[in-house]
Order: structure tokens, then C-alpha cells, then sequence
């Protein structure tokens, strides 16, 4: 019993360990790769290619004065931040990174919580994620930073239905809700040599999804609650210092996990197809597994970044339009299809 | 004390005092919060249950959406002047205060001195009722009637709202 | 497992061919804009498809869908009265729409969804089909009362219903989960069968009352009331007469569905909770009627006293209060919606024409229709031989013979208040001299939807026996 709460706080603390530096290296890549594309040259003076900037940049944000303007709502202006970091970690909780591992002497899965509801647990944490935006933009009682509230308000909520049914489609080829069994369904090969990754499967959900998931980060092309040009800074145009920096975390950390959900949903999480053919050991297997989920995450992380400095922004029209008019559309036309595909099946 | 007890009284402070905070708050957008907070309370509850389904349901469609959309349009009618919205003590809330008084002391009265015998625990049920599975399948089978029912009530509901809502009639 | 079957699909055949033709209308019009006729004829076919049907249906008592619902029997008779409430209410809204400039399709599609709504409340065998009807119906009626969107008295109208309405449904829904917990089921005929048992238990009684509170809400009976007059007057008064007959029909259909049917109530304490109801419901809608100049709410406060007959009939719990209910329905369904409709001939856009006084001098312009309001009338206050005596008849009798000779008197004292307010409206329309007249010519339709409703009155008051008859059988599950 004990074994098992102690397998997971170790699992816990190492897995926010990886987060934190995965957000440095990736903050570093964000600027690195933006620079290469506009031709710039990006950070490279503290550390090997700019490497630790970053960090400098965070020691900079915790010296900072934390400033709270004079009329907003101090509680909830502190609160905020936290509500949108907390949402951003705690999603990652039921993402399986591998398969299971002997550790401790006992076979352990390799996510940090098994639940057997792990969809529904990952869309309602992500559906939170709402209130982080929203109320930094009302308590900071400005204009622009209420604007940027309610648009990530607005804009959550419509993209969060598209995401739900696109998920919808991945249930009903898998038949389950836990994450673990949804990778496990998709390392068997469809005939005999494509990996069944929910991809081939799925192609119309998987682009509904990202699009959702892009949405969902408000990363571009759909950062319109903290669209520079007409709002300054959105919600968080009133932090500094560190409140500044967990947003920045927070927005970071939802990379990582809405890749590494795109990943597991999609992109058959752990799985590296034909390795089970390679005669590895057990252990040797898992950690390749790992490597594996690891590399896709990256790669997935990678296209967040290059789509970001590709891609202009919506208007916000354009968005609403595209995310009722179009998405949701599309994600339940795709509902229909799986399901009169497996029915005549 | 059990972790299961533990778990419950807390749940259960904390949903009673987040529900009282929630009437008691002046500022419309705080009282919003403490219901979230009753929300999450209430989905821990069920967890304790076993029904995970329902727990996690509660977050994602109350917490999740439902109050997202009153934070949403609380902050656009833009109720600067909240002083307006409390009302003074009237005979009505005299009034309205005595007869919940008594309400609650019936109550009271029903809980201790008349305690009735609930069915039997089913807690050992629950386990297997609370899946995912199991409220899918009593969904498409026994009850699928009012199921279908109720996507009737969900279409009268949209209809409505936009016949009300639409911004030019013809 | 086999989930439907074939003879679930017929024998609820009127339902489903009722809700079809309300998706079809509403599909038809998405496809043809600014063609509110198509919408209209549509949703009149579904309807009289499914009066048809009902009619065929009428035999026993069939538990369909998992036993979630009844049909035919007890549910088809109900069924007749939404039917012909929901039937006339169309026709009637027509033109009166056309006239108000509010002619829209989705109307009728809300008025054929609240039907079914009302239809699944008399049919529920299951607490979820009774919570799912009384949405279904209160959410379409919430839109109809705020049809009329520029209008401020819709708005109100709209507004306070909805709020009022939902915390109503709260209570229902408290109330079931108690029930459920102390039960362990939703479904009536289970509760049903272990009823001597459970109504010892507080909690299940606890949760008896906030349904009563509910059902109160519904019907409108004091003191959960306060909504009828400003709702009633708001909205459009075709949707008025909808409301006031076949809304108040379904919330008595459930009503006599659950506690007269399935909880055995006659001598237990919710009987006289259901008496005091009654008596404060006849007392305060007939005096408050006296006082109103508005037809419109006078209508409002006499239909709250009609509620209070009602009641007594349910207090009473006997068999003859069973069938005076049902037959009371009936006849306050016709007489009432005949009411409304010639109130919304004679209205005018903005509100005007709504006051007794615009009534002044009716007969001499329009003779036809004050002897038709006239009919209405005589008949609401309860006079021989219109079917409107026979109603309050049955149920006084039924409160006598369950010992609550007290629930009787106060009923015939209250009606002999209530010919005051009745009757000045004909006294109006025939003594005085006035310019009062129809707003505009009443289509062929409307009037034969009025004559109609009339000759009932007048048929059911000198053959009531055509329908007690019916009523028999129902009450045996």
C-alpha cells in the first residue's frame, strides 16, 4: 500500500522536474527557431548558443517587483496565475509515458495516476483551464486586460466542444476511456504492417483535435486573448515578476501536455512500431518506450513552435465562425461516420 | 477515522461553507467562485462514492462550462454598482427568514426524532453502478427512452433560446 | 436484451407522430424562410394525425418502453385534452399573430413540442419521464410567454416565469431524489407497489411534499400563484389560452397520475395539505378576481379558483373525485381556451382593448360572439346546464363523500363570488351602450375552432356522462 503512494510521489516529483526544464529548453528552441525564420539570430550570449538565457530570464522575473494595480481585486489577481499553473500540470497526470516497468520490485505503470475515467478527467481539468485567463483579465480591472478574459472565455468554451467530440471518435475505435488502454489499442498493425495509430484511424478527428488543442493553448494562430496589436497584453497585461512568469509556465506547460495528448490520442503514445521485434529485454524495451514518447512529444512540440511563426492570427470572427460554422461541424460528421463504419463492420 | 470519513467530513465542510459563502458575497463574481469551489466539493463527494463518471461530469459540464458562461455574461453586464442589488430588510425577508426557520427546525425535528430507515447500503454496488460502463448501458437500454426525451427537451431549449436570442426577427 | 419493440412504437404512436411533424416543421422551416404557413400546417397535420390516433388508442392501459411510460387508457383520454387545447391554440394563433405582426413558424413547433411535453406527463411511469415532460413543456411555454419580444409585459412575463419556473423545478427534482433514495427507484409502479410501507418514512414524505410544492407551482394553485396574473397577462393570449387549459391539464394529469394513481393518499396527511391548498387557492382566486379590470387577469384569477376545485377533487382521493377531475379538465379546457379566443378577437396591438369596458355594448355589434362568450361564461361560473356545473358538481360530491363537507361549502360559496365577476362581463356585453367591437375580421377557422369549443361546453353540460363513463376504468394500474 505504502509502495504504492511513494512509486507515486516519485513519479510526481520527477515528472515536474522534466516539465520545468523541458519549458527552459523549449522557451530557448521558441526563440532560437522564431529568430532562424526571421532571420535574426536569437540569444546567444549567455551559455552555449544562448542555452541559459532562460535562465537568467527567470531570475530576472523573480527579482522583479510584484505589482497589483491599485483598483484590481488583489485575492483573485494572486489566485489567477496559480489556477492556470495548476490546470496546466495537473492535466499531465493520467498521459501514459511508457508501458509498465519493473521498479521497486513491482511492475509499475508509467503514468502518475490510473484512472479509469482518464479522458473525462483530462477534459474537465483542461476545461478549467478557462478561469486562469478569465479571471486575470477581471481582476486586473482594465479594459483591455477584461477584453482578453472574455475572449479566452468565449473562445475556450466554443473550441472545447469540437475537442470533446473529436475525442469522441477516438473512443468509439477504442472502446475504452483509460488512456493507457486507448495506447495499448493502438500497437496492434493493421494489415499486418501499418502501426493502428488512432491517426489512420481517425485523420478528420486528429485535425479537428489539433486545431482545438492549438485553441485551447491560445497559442497562434488563435492567441486572440492576448493579441498584442488590439489588447496590449490580454489577461495578463496588469503581472509582472513572477505572477508574469507562471502565466508564461502555464502556457508552456500546455504545450507539453497538449502534445503529449495529441501523442497519446494519436500518434500511438509509447508505441515504436516493430521494437517489440528487436528482442530487447523488458527493461531495456520500457526505456526505449519512453525514449520513443519522449521524441514524439518533442517533434509535436516542434510543430506548436513553427506553426506559431508561420501562421498568422485569426480575426475574431474568423475564429468563432471556424470554430462553429466549421469545426463543430466536422468533429460530429466524424462522430456519425465512425460509427456507421464500425456499425457495418 | 477512516480516510473515507475523513474524506467526507471534509468534502462536506467544505461544500456547506463554500454554498453559505456563496449566498453571502456581495461581489456577483466572487459568489461564482464559491460555487465552483461547491462544484469541485461536491465532484469529490462523488468520487468518495465511487461514481466517477458523475464526479468528473460535474466538473467538466458545471465547473467547466455552465459557470464559465455565468462568470462570462456576470462580467459583461458590468455591475459596477453592486449596492443596488442588496436589498434592505423588509417585513418580506422577516417574513421569508421566520418561515425558513421553521422549515429548518422541521427538519431538524425529522432527523433526529424521527429518523427513517433508508434502503439498505448499496455502497458495495457502487463500485460497478458509478462505471462509465455501466450508466452507458443502462442509458441505450432501460432508460433509453427518456434519453431520447431528452434530446427532444434540448432542441425545444435551443429553439427557444434562439427565437429569443436572434438579434432581427425576419 | 431487446430494447424496443414493435408494439412500443404503435401503441405510442400519437407521441411519435406528434414530435415527428414538430422536427419536420421546424426542418421546413430552416429550408423556407419567411413561410410561417408551411410551419403552420404542419404542425395542425401532426396534430390532428395524433388526435386520430388517440382516438384509436383509447382502450387499456399499455406499459410501453421499459415500463416507462403508459399509453392509451387514462393516457390517451389526457391526451384528447392536450390534443384539442394545443389544436384550437394554433388555429386560433394565427391570425392573431398575422394581426400582432409576430407571425413566425417556430411558434407552432414550440406549441407541438410543449404538447408532447404535456402528453409524456400523463403518460410518465417513471420519475424521469415526469421530470423530462414538465421541462419539455415549461421550456417551450417559458419562449411562447415571451413570444411577443419587443413587448416590456412579454419580457416580465418571460422573465418571471422562467425564474419561478426553474426554481419550481428544483423543489421536483429534491423531491424525486428523496424519493429515490428512500425507494431505491424511479419507477411509479415499483414505488407504487411498496407504498403502504414508505409512507412511514419522513424523508419519502419530505420528498411527497416538494412534488406537491411543484405540482403546485404548475397548476398555480395558492400559494404558489403569484406567477399565474402577470404571466397570463404578458403573454400572447393565444398562448394564454394554451397555458391556462392544456399546461394546466398536463400539471393535473401528473399530479393525479402520481398521487391518486400510484401514492395512495386519501387519509394521510398530504390529503389535508392537498385540501388546504384547495380551499386557499378558491378563496383568494375568486375574491382577487372581483377586483381586476383586466379581462386577461380576471381570467388569470378565475383559473387559479378552478384550480382549487380541482384540488378538491385529488384532497378528495376517491373515485369520484378521480373521474370529476378528469371530467373537469375536459370542459374547463373548452370553456376556457373559447374564453381567451374571443379575447384575443377583440384585443388590439399594444394591449388595448383588454379591459371589461371595451366590452361594453358588445352584443349590439357582434351578436354571434357575445352569445358565444356568453356561453363561456355562464359556463366558468359553474351554471346549469353548461358543462362547467357538472365538473364542479362531480368534484364538491366527491369532497363530501371524503368527509370534507367544510372543502365543499367553501367551493359553493367561493362560485357564487365568482358569478359576480362572470357575469358583469355579459351584463357589459348586453346592457350598456359602447363602440366595442372584433379588431378585425375573424377568419372561418378561428370562429368554427370557438363554435366548436362552445358546442362542447353545451354537449358535455346536458351528456356528461358520454366521458364519466370513459373515466372508469383508469384508476386500476
Amino acid at each position: 500500500m505504502d509502495n504504492v503512494y511513494l512509486v507515486s510521489v516519485v513519479k510526481f516529483v520527477m515528472y515536474v522536474a522534466i516539465v520545468l526544464i523541458s519549458v527552459i529548453l523549449i522557451g530557448w528552441l521558441e526563440r532560437r527557431i522564431s529568430a532562424f525564420m526571421q532571420n535574426r539570430t536569437g540569444p546567444n550570449r549567455v551559455g552555449p548558443f544562448g542555452l541559459l538565457q532562460i535562465l537568467i530570464d527567470v531570475v530576472k522575473l523573480l527579482l522583479k517587483e510584484d505589482i497589483v494595480p491599485k483598483s484590481a481585486n488583489k485575492r483573485i489577481h494572486d489566485l489567477a496565475p496559480i489556477i492556470s499553473i495548476a490546470v496546466a500540470l495537473s492535466t499531465f497526470a493520467v498521459v501514459p509515458f511508457g508501458n509498465t516497468i519493473e521498479m521497486f520490485g513491482s511492475e509499475v505503470k508509467l503514468m502518475i495516476a490510473d484512472v479509469n475515467v482518464g479522458i473525462l478527467y483530462m477534459l474537465s481539468i483542461t476545461s478549467l483551464g478557462v478561469y486562469g485567463l478569465t479571471l486575470a483579465g477581471w481582476a486586473s480591472n482594465n479594459k483591455y486586460s477584461l477584453l482578453g478574459g472574455l475572449r479566452s472565455s468565449a473562445q475556450m468554451i466554443s473550441y472545447e466542444l469540437s475537442m470533446g467530440l473529436s475525442i469522441i471518435g477516438v473512443l468509439m475505435v477504442s472502446g475504452t476511456l483509460r488512456l493507457d488502454q486507448i495506447v495499448l489499442h493502438q500497437t496492434s498493425y493493421l494489415g499486418g504492417w501499418l502501426p493502428a495509430w488512432n491517426i489512420f484511424l481517425q485523420p478528420v478527428a486528429f485535425i479537428t483535435f489539433a486545431v482545438a488543442a492549438f485553441a485551447e493553448t491560445n497559442r497562434l494562430p488563435f492567441d486572440l486573448p492576448e493579441a498584442e496589436p488590439e489588447l496590449v497584453a490580454g489577461y495578463h497585461t496588469e503581472y509582472t515578476g513572477l505572477k508574469f512568469g507562471l502565466f508564461m509556465l502555464a502556457e508552456y506547460s500546455n504545450v507539453i501536455t497538449a502534445s503529449a495528448v495529441i501523442v497519446t490520442l494519436f500518434l500511438g503514445g509509447w508505441h515504436l512500431p516493430y521494437a517489440e521485434y528487436l528482442g530487447l529485454s523488458p527493461f531495456g524495451l520500457s526505456i526505449l518506450q519512453i525514449l520513443t514518447f519522449c521524441v514524439k512529444v518533442a517533434l509535436v512540440i516542434l510543430f506548436f513552435i513553427v506553426v506559431r511563426w508561420t501562421i498568422p492570427r485569426f480575426r475574431y470572427d474568423q475564429l468563432m465562425n471556424l470554430g462553429w460554422k466549421v469545426m463543430l461541424p466536422v468533429a460530429i460528421a466524424n462522430v456519425l461516420v465512425t460509427g456507421l463504419v464500425l456499425l457495418v463492420i | 477515522m477512516t480516510l473515507q470519513s475523513f474524506l467526507f467530513y471534509l468534502l462536506a465542510v467544505i461544500s456547506v461553507g463554500s454554498a453559505l459563502l456563496m449566498v453571502t458575497r456581495r461581489n456577483p463574481v466572487i459568489a461564482a467562485l464559491y460555487l465552483i469551489l461547491n462544484f469541485f466539493a461536491l465532484g469529490g463527494l462523488y468520487l468518495t462514492l465511487h461514481a466517477q463518471f458523475i464526479a468528473f461530469i460535474q466538473i467538466l459540464v458545471y465547473a467547466g462550462a455552465i459557470m464559465v458562461l455565468f462568470l462570462f455574461v456576470i462580467m459583461l453586464l458590468n455591475l459596477g454598482d453592486v449596492k443596488q442589488l442588496t436589498e434592505r430588510v423588509s417585513y418580506k425577508k422577516i417574513i421569508a427568514a421566520g418561515l425558513s426557520f421553521a422549515l429548518l427546525m422541521e427538519m431538524l425535528y425529522i432527523f433526529v426524532y424521527a429518523p427513517s430507515d433508508l434502503p439498505t447500503s448499496r455502497f458495495e454496488q457502487a463500485a460497478t453502478i458509478g462505471t462509465v460502463e455501466y450508466i452507458g448501458k443502462q442509458l441505450y437500454t432501460t432508460f433509453l427512452f427518456p434519453f431520447e426525451v431528452a434530446s427532444v427537451l434540448l432542441l425545444a431549449a435551443i429553439v427557444g433560446a434562439v427565437i429569443l436570442a436572434k438579434r432581427r426577427l425576419n | 436484451m431487446i430494447v424496443i419493440r414493435l408494439e412500443d412504437l404503435l401503441y405510442s404512436a400519437p407521441l411519435l407522430v406528434l414530435t415527428s411533424s414538430g422536427l419536420l416543421a421546424l426542418i421546413a422551416e430552416a429550408a423556407g424562410r419567411d413561410k410561417p404557413v408551411i410551419s403552420y400546417y404542419t404542425s395542425l397535420i401532426g396534430v390532428i394525425t395524433s388526435l386520430i390516433l388517440t382516438f384509436l388508442n383509447l382502450g387499456a392501459g399499455v406499459p410501453v418502453f421499459n415500463n416507462m411510460i403508459l399509453q392509451g387508457g387514462y393516457a390517451a383520454y389526457c391526451n384528447l385534452i392536450f390534443l384539442s387545447s394545443a389544436l384550437l391554440s394554433i388555429v386560433l394563433s394565427r391570425s392573431y399573430l398575422e394581426r400582432m405582426q409576430y407571425h413566425r413558424g417556430e411558434f407552432y413547433v414550440l406549441i407541438v413540442f410543449a404538447t408532447a411535453g404535456m402528453m409524456l406527463m400523463a403518460a410518465a411511469l417513471d420519475l424521469t419521464i415526469v421530470f423530462l415532460g414538465i421541462e419539455l413543456m415549461s421550456i417551450c411555454l417559458y419562449v411562447l410567454a415571451g413570444f411577443m419580444r419587443k413587448k416590456e409585459l412579454a419580457n416580465e412575463a418571460a422573465l418571471k416565469y422562467f425564474l419561478l419556473g426553474a426554481f419550481a423545478t428544483g423543489f421536483l427534482l429534491y423531491g424525486i431524489a428523496l424519493i429515490y433514495g428512500t425507494s431505491g427507484t424511479t419507477n411509479l409502479v415499483v414505488i407504487s407497489r411498496s407504498f403502504a410501507q414508505l409512507s412511514g418514512n419522513s424523508l419519502f414524505l419530505i420528498g411527497c411534499g416538494m412534488l406537491i410544492v411543484a405540482f403546485s407551482f404548475k397548476i398555480a394553485a395558492v400559494p404558489f400563484h403569484m406567477w399565474a396574473p402577470d404571466v397570463y397577462e404578458g403573454a400572447p393570449t393565444t398562448v394564454t389560452a394554451f397555458m391556462s387549459t392544456g399546461a394546466k391539464a398536463a400539471a393535473f394529469a401528473t399530479f393525479v397520475a402520481v398521487f391518486v394513481r400510484v401514492f395512495d393518499i386519501p387519509g394521510t396527511a398530504l390529503s389535508s395539505v392537498l385540501a388546504l391548498i384547495a380551499a386557499a387557492s378558491m378563496i383568494v382566486g375568486n375574491v382577487t378576481a372581483i377586483a381586476q379590470n383586466n379581462v386577461k387577469r380576471m381570467l388569470a384569477y378565475s383559473s387559479i379558483a378552478h384550480t382549487g376545485y380541482m384540488l378538491s377533487g385529488i384532497a378528495a382521493g376517491n373515485a369520484e373525485g378521480e373521474q370529476g377531475i378528469l371530467f373537469y379538465l375536459v370542459a374547463y379546457t373548452f370553456m376556457n381556451i373559447g374564453a381567451f379566443g374571443i379575447v384575443s378577437w377583440v384585443e388590439q396591438q399594444e394591449d388595448r382593448k383588454l379591459k371589461f369596458d371595451d366590452y361594453a355594448g358588445f352584443s349590439a355589434r357582434q351578436p354571434a360572439v357575445a352569445v358565444l362568450m356568453s356561453v363561456f361564461m355562464f359556463s366558468l361560473a359553474g351554471i346549469p346546464p353548461f358543462a362547467g356545473f357538472f365538473g364542479k358538481y362531480y368534484v364538491f360530491l366527491a369532497a363530501v363523500k371524503a368527509d370534507m363537507t367544510w372543502l365543499a361549502i367553501i367551493g359553493v360559496m367561493t362560485s357564487l363570488v365568482s358569478v359576480y365577476y362572470y357575469l358583469r362581463l355579459v351584463v357589459l356585453m348586453y346592457f350598456c351602450e359602447g363602440e366595442s367591437d372584433v379588431a378585425a375580421k375573424v377568419p372561418l377557422a378561428a370562429i368554427s375552432a370557438v363554435t366548436l369549443a362552445a358546442v362542447l361546453v353545451i354537449l358535455l353540460g346536458i351528456y356528461p356522462s358520454l366521458l364519466v363513463d370513459m373515466t372508469k376504468g383508469f384508476f386500476k394500474i
